[in-house]
């Protein structure tokens, strides 16, 4: 289904993303871990075309998407949903104006531009966002929001998409542990009932390990482990950490756990 | 202290030291040379001078004298004379409202095409910074003058004299504007596939706005200024009356007249504030 060959990606003599191979044969949760630098966002980026690749190749059905130039690379990132670490809402929009632009694509540049969207288009969207439970903010200003509130808006506009597979580069790095359990059960819903893949980078070990079906370890742009979270031992983790080991491992540092106390307090 | 900084350490010390000397010495040598430059400027005008600019000083408030002095004296009727030169200033207005309409269009043109966040070629955005350029190195009075020559005594050279110069002088500050935006919101609609000109819509557009309606206030502002002195050369409106009761020596007139100019700007500046921190929503 989806075939990353030999890609590479070198910013001077830096290696960013060195020579990476995976297959992804069905839908699947999947998380990326590595310390900071390690290539994660390099590689979703590159999927997603923000950004192109030194040399290599991605399948996707058998079309290879990164030879895709003008409108038919803008539809394949409409199918690719990419969500980011600091949201990329447009700030001085309102909430439903910035989950209909994820239709952009299939509007018409001129009807989107005076926002004349349809009935159907604000219809959606405002079930999308009910579904995050964020349907009352629809006509505040994205800027107004926290920030897990425009990641769940954010999640909103990958689902205007309605994208063939999902990439979130490092969706709960800014979160609080709540908004972060948030977004990660809501990515893994989506996961289950649309049947798309979900690629995340992750921070965290026990995010990854709690989430996803199948893990990817990044180090210095190369895959070093690739396998279900279980096979994955605390020496291969510290390993593909290096010196942030400790604070992948440390659950309370920009993870989804919470003791219960915590969670009856902010509940 | 240094005996006890690591062997590396030392060596960046040394470099740091080294290179705040050479700061220092390289400000203090641009700072000696502005002097210099300064204090033969002033001999350079004093010796240019028919009278020293010593005798010439207590003299200056003169003329601003007999122009108040002059208006007492016209008496009360003044007030009416306000309203005899408010065509003119309309006139004036008419001329800076349509020239920064049309100029603020062109340069939001010029700007889009000169900003590195939004067009790779480097090209295209060398050859658009060098019209803009252009534009902006004649003052309003030499193209008006130019024109005026070619197409005579109207309101036309002074609108295309300014419309050329806001085109230029805005569009580098448009710019400014757009390189300056947070290009995360931009990535994110292309990450959603939109086209180049939704992601200029909405990416670029809604952050710059706010800066690009106050230049464009300031630069209405300026561009009356433009009209008016435009005026002085044959293109009509108020500051040809200006210029005409200056030469005839009309002080209640002069008077009337800059008190409307006056009251325009600061009217304008009230106005900008007022627009600007409800587009921002400071407002609601």
């Amino acid at each position: 289904m989806i075939k990353v060959e030999k890609l590479n990606k070198f910013f001077g003599d830096n290696r960013a993303v060195n020579d990476v191979t995976f297959e992804i044969n069905k839908p699947e949760m999947i998380g990326i871990i590595g310390r900071s630098g390690a290539g994660k966002s390099t590689l979703l980026r590159i999927m997603n075309r923000l950004t192109d690749a030194t040399s290599g190749s991605i399948f996707i059905e058998g079309r290879d998407i990164l030879s895709l130039t003008k409108k038919d690379k803008r539809v394949w990132q409409k199918d690719c949903a990419m969500i980011f670490q600091q949201f990329n809402l447009v700030p001085r929009l309102d909430v439903l104006t910035n989950v209909i632009l994820g239709r952009s694509n299939i509007q018409s540049t001129i009807r989107s531009s005076l926002k004349l969207f349809t009935k159907a288009e604000r219809i959606d969207a405002l079930m999308a966002l009910d579904k995050l439970g964020m349907a009352e903010t629809a006509l505040q200003r994205a800027e107004t929001l926290s920030g897990g509130q425009q990641q769940r808006v954010a999640i909103c506009r990958a689902m205007m998409q309605q994208p063939k597979m999902i990439l979130a580069d490092e969706p709960i790095a800014s979160l609080d542990p709540l908004n972060a359990r948030l977004v990660m059960e809501s990515l893994r819903n989506i996961h289950r009932e649309k049947k798309i893949t979900v690629l995340a980078n992750l921070h965290t070990l026990d995010t990854a390990k709690n989430y996803c079906d199948r893990i990817i370890g990044m180090r210095l742009g190369e895959i070093v482990f690739d396998d279900v979270p279980s096979s994955l031992k605390d020496d291969v983790a510290r390993e593909i950490y290096g010196a942030e080991a400790e604070e992948a491992f440390e659950p309370t540092v920009t993870s989804t756990s919470l003791g219960d106390e915590k969670f009856a307090e902010a509940g | 202290m240094q005996s006890s900084l690591p062997k590396n350490l030392i060596k960046i010390e040394n470099n740091l030291k080294s290179l705040t000397r050479t700061r220092s010495i390289y400000s203090f040598l641009s700072i000696a040379a502005l002097i210099a430059i300064i204090y033969s400027g002033l001999i350079v005008a004093e010796t240019g001078n028919a009278t020293s600019i010593w005798v010439g000083l207590p003299k200056f408030f003169d003329y601003p004298i007999d122009l108040f002095v002059g208006s007492w004296e016209y008496g009360y009727r003044w007030n009416l004379l306000l309203l005899e030169y408010l065509p003119d200033l309309i006139s004036t207005i008419n001329m800076a409202l349509f020239s920064t309409a049309i100029g603020t269009l062109l340069a939001f043109f010029l700007s889009i095409f000169s900003s590195r966040n939004l067009i790779k070629s480097k090209t295209t955005v060398l050859i658009f910074r060098r019209i803009m350029d252009v534009c902006r190195s004649f003052p309003e009075l030499v193209i008006a003058l130019v024109l005026l020559y070619l197409l005579g005594k109207s309101a036309l050279p002074a609108v295309i004299a300014i419309i050329i110069h806001t085109a230029g002088a805005l569009g580098k500050l448009f710019s400014e504007a757009i390189e300056n935006v947070d290009k995360n919101p931009i990535e994110g609609l292309e990450s959603c596939g939109a086209s180049w000109f939704t992601r200029i819509r909405f990416g670029v557009v809604t952050q710059a706005l706010p800066l690009f309606l106050t230049y464009t206030i300031l630069r209405f502002e300026i561009n009356i200024r433009a009209s008016t002195i435009l005026g002085f050369v044959g293109a009509g409106g108020i500051g040809e009356q200006l210029y005409t009761n200056i030469q005839w020596k009309y002080e209640a007139d002069t008077i009337a007249i800059m008190f409307l100019l006056v009251s325009t700007i600061i009217a304008l500046d009230y106005l900008s504030s007022y627009w600007r921190k409800s587009l921002i929503g400071l407002k609601s």
